[in-house]
């Protein structure tokens, strides 16, 4: 298992479970990131900061702080 | 970027369940994902003017219009774009309350055809509120260029619901939507409506909370808020608790203990989501075909605009771009305006002599009003014609988000919110717009500093200010020759600064008094879209050209008869206008103005178009008149008036950086309900602007 800020971009991985909290476990469910979701890293932004990720078909952009929050395998 | 006719009134904040229903008048709700065509619907449909763009979060309030289809009338109404129904931020809180508890007869679910899977899931969600449900899969044209086929019939049968396939842009579909709207209201569709079936240990515990609420509550659907008891948690109630009576909540809260003693509120919730995306998955798949590569344009494109390197150079150039055509492109049709007025004004001038008209009054009508207004139409409609469509244009090509993306590792350090990129891009508009437009932001303390923050760019009222001043004063070389790089590249270098005291500003205010971390955002990244080139000039130049120059000349005329009696009322030997200005004048020097420019900005307090045409009438009524002929004219005026380039430079940092106009300050308070924050939205802009333009001054004068 893995945090998803570590995958490189191009990879695809299936998210595992969720390690954020409240509101914004509430959001990233809300975007379709529940267990078993196809996530594909497409852009990682300037710094590495913001990363772009392909799911479910729409584009979504990260921050760090936020994507290490998502376990993945 | 959001100011129209419609969003800068007032009225698009008024509550939202003030809806005076008429006899035989349907309320139909449009909610949906954010960015999925409601408001480009909704404007179809009624024939209204609502904000629309290629990026989400730009409705954030209610809208409302009517319309008529056969014997049927409809009251139409915007809903904010939501992912869900849960609420994680006030977008989609009134989103939510509305399609909740806001009666409406039937709720149109506008979703987008390129991604139907996430769509698919409020779909689903927004079935367990309600039966009236109709599904709308716009964007159909887009879908085709992305080889992207679905299966409208199979959708249907699968959802026992109606379902449209629309491209709202275009008007496709529309007619068989309302006459679908029709059959809804008329109960001749017969609706099958499947809505998910969970696992049978959440089933079971839905019918025994339904079975416990049953006899109290009524105005909300038994399933949905069962589910909610099970697997929503505290702060989901209390921001329903208005929506209950005291009796029915207590109710509530009992249950939700009693289930929350046997099962664990927070998995139950994922495992919910899971089972709803589940079957929005397999719907997708059953119905809707498309090729696994459809970023691919889209992709080749963001490798260029969102480039690490490259990213924040492109959007500089970009910027310049415009402002380069919008320079080069004024000058000849600011000639040809002038020209012609000016030819008007003798025809005028000739009549007054013929009718023996006393001066005074030929002085306050043609050479007070008059002429002040046509310097103001010459001066400032070209520039706005052809900057406004330029930069509408990228934002309905989905260049917004980018922008926000390249920025966002500036917005981070700041300790700010990354969507607050996005208020202040809104705030490029109308910083009244920018400041609504914060509602995006879910944490207090940064929406607060966007807030306080977002009238660092210049709005609509303050582009032609900067953009006129630039031009004249750094476009000119020698007579007749003129270099038109350098008054762009003094605009951009001018957005620039606005940005970095935004960032600055932001930074300091999360450092002191509102202390904290950033807290998470989630940014979509829209694919680019064909803007509607005819459409976008239209409604750039109704909506915003004309709006903000009918307000520069509407407060203009009273300004202009006003300016002109004081100027040419004695008292000794100086007019009124000089002995304001006068007063002013010794303040004004050490910020490199004169007491003129001061009075121009304090009198310009109600909107910021109409600094400029102050000033030109306070100096035209005292210096000798002059004949605008082309922008050279204009300088000459402020030559007269000793302006040099520390003048002009601090005209435009002043403009650039000072007070808000009255209008972004009610906002202010509208948006804090706090005077104090009011008023501290004033002091940080002008404390800001005195302390910039006394340092150029001082600056200056060392050399
Ligand atoms: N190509 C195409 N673009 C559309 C269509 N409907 C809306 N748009 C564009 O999609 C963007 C978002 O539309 P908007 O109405 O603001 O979406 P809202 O957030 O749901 O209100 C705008 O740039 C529209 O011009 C359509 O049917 N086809
Ligand atoms: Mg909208």
């Amino acid at each position: 298992m893995n945090y998803l800020s570590d995958i490189d971009v191009g990879k695809v991985v299936k998210v595992n479970a969720l390690l954020a909290k409240d509101l914004l476990k509430e959001r990233m469910l809300a975007l379709g990131l529940t267990k078993g979701t196809s996530v594909e890293v497409i852009r990682k932004g300037p710094k590495n900061n913001l990363t772009v990720f392909d799911i479910r078909g729409v584009m979504i952009a990260l921050r760090r702080e936020e994507s290490n929050l998502i376990m993945v395998e | 970027m959001g100011l129209t006719r419609d969003s800068s009134k007032q009225s698009t904040l008024v509550d939202l369940f003030n809806i005076e229903k008429k006899e035989n008048e349907h309320i139909i709700a449009l909610a949906g994902n954010p960015n999925t065509g409601k408001s480009t619907l909704f404007n179809h449909l009624t024939g209204l003017s609502q904000h629309t763009g290629n990026w989400p979060g730009k409705t954030v309030t209610n809208a409302r219009g009517k319309f008529k289809h056969g014997c049927e009338s409809y009251h139409l109404v915007d809903v904010p774009g939501a992912y869900s129904l849960f609420a994680t931020s006030e977008e989609e809180m009134v989103a939510r309350d509305f399609i909740c508890f806001g009666h409406a007869d039937a709720v149109v679910v506008v979703t987008d055809a390129t991604c139907l899977e996430r769509n698919f899931n409020l779909v689903y969600q927004v079935m367990e509120l309600t039966d009236n449900v109709i599904l709308v899969i716009n964007l159909m044209d887009e879908a085709k260029k992305k080889n992207i086929t679905i299966n409208k019939i199979g959708i249907e049968l699968d959802l026992g619901i109606p379902v449209v396939l629309t491209s709202a842009r275009n008007g496709v579909g529309l007619k068989e939507l309302k006459d679908t709207l029709n059959l809804v209201m008329t109960n001749q569709y017969e609706y099958n409506n499947k809505s998910i079936i969970y696992s049978n240990e959440i089933e079971k515990k839905i019918s025994y909370v339904e079975s416990k609420l049953e006899a109290k509550i009524n105005h909300i659907k038994l399933r949905f808020l069962a589910l909610r008891i099970i697997d929503g948690d505290n702060r989901f109630f209390d921001s329903m608790k208005q929506y209950f009576s005291d009796d029915e909540y207590e109710l509530i809260n009992q249950v939700r203990e009693e289930i929350h003693q046997e099962v664990n509120q927070e998995e139950v919730r994922e495992l919910i989501t899971e089972i709803n995306y589940k079957e929005a998955e397999v719907l997708k798949n059953k119905y809707v075909k498309e090729n696994a590569n459809k970023f691919h344009k889209d992709k080749k494109i963001d490798d260029i605009l969102t480039s690490r390197i490259f990213g924040i150079p492109i959007m500089l150039l970009l910027l310049t771009g415009v402002f380069y055509i919008t320079v080069a492109g004024a000058n000849v049709p600011s000639g040809m305006l002038a020209d012609a007025f000016f030819s008007f004004e003798e025809v005028l001038t000739r009549w007054f002599h013929t009718l023996h008209a006393p001066n005074w009054l030929h002085g306050v009508l043609v050479l007070g009003l008059y002429r002040t207004l046509t310097w103001v139409v010459s001066v400032m409609l070209p520039p706005m014609a052809i900057f406004f469509p330029i930069f509408t244009l990228l934002e309905d090509l989905g260049y917004l988000p980018r922008v926000a993306y390249n920025l966002d590792h500036l917005f981070k350090k700041a300790c700010a919110h990354g969507k607050q990129c996005l208020s202040m891009c809104m705030g490029f508009g109308c910083n009244a717009a920018g400041i609504i437009g914060t509602r995006i932001i879910e944490s207090p303390r940064e929406k607060l500093i966007a807030i306080l923050t977002n009238n660092f760019v210049p709005c609509n009222g303050r582009f032609p200010t900067l953009i006129a001043i630039a031009t004249v004063f750094f476009a000119y070389v020698s007579y007749g020759q003129y270099n038109r790089i350098i008054p762009a590249l003094i605009v951009t270098g001018l957005v620039v600064i606005g940005i970095m005291v935004t960032l600055l500003v932001s930074y300091l205010l999360s450092k002191t008094i509102l202390k904290g971390v950033p807290s998470s955002f989630t940014l979509e990244l829209p694919p680019y879209r064909k803007p509607q080139i005819g459409r976008v000039i239209y409604t750039s130049i109704i909506d915003r050209t004309i709006f903000v120059l009918g307000r520069a000349v509407l407060v203009a005329i009273p300004a202009g008869i006003i300016t002109w009696i004081l100027g040419n009322t004695f008292i000794g030997d100086l007019s009124v206008i000089q002995y304001i200005a006068n007063f002013l004048d010794p303040f004004a020097q050490l910020l490199g103005l004169d007491g003129i420019i001061l009075m121009a900005f304090i009198l310009g307090l109600p909107a910021n178009e109409i600094v400029i045409p102050i000033l030109l009438m306070a100096y035209l009524s005292t210096s000798s008149m002059i004949e605008f002929d082309s922008f050279d004219s204009l300088r000459q005026v402020l030559v007269n008036n000793n302006w040099t380039y520390l003048t002009a430079l601090n005209v435009m940092l002043f403009s650039l950086l000072h007070w808000p106009c009255s209008t972004a300050l009610l906002t202010i308070k509208k948006e804090t309900g706090s005077w104090k924050w009011t008023c501290i939205g004033f002091i940080i802009p002008t404390v800001i602007a005195i302390i910039v333009c006394m340092m150029t001054t001082g600056i200056y004068h060392l050399f």
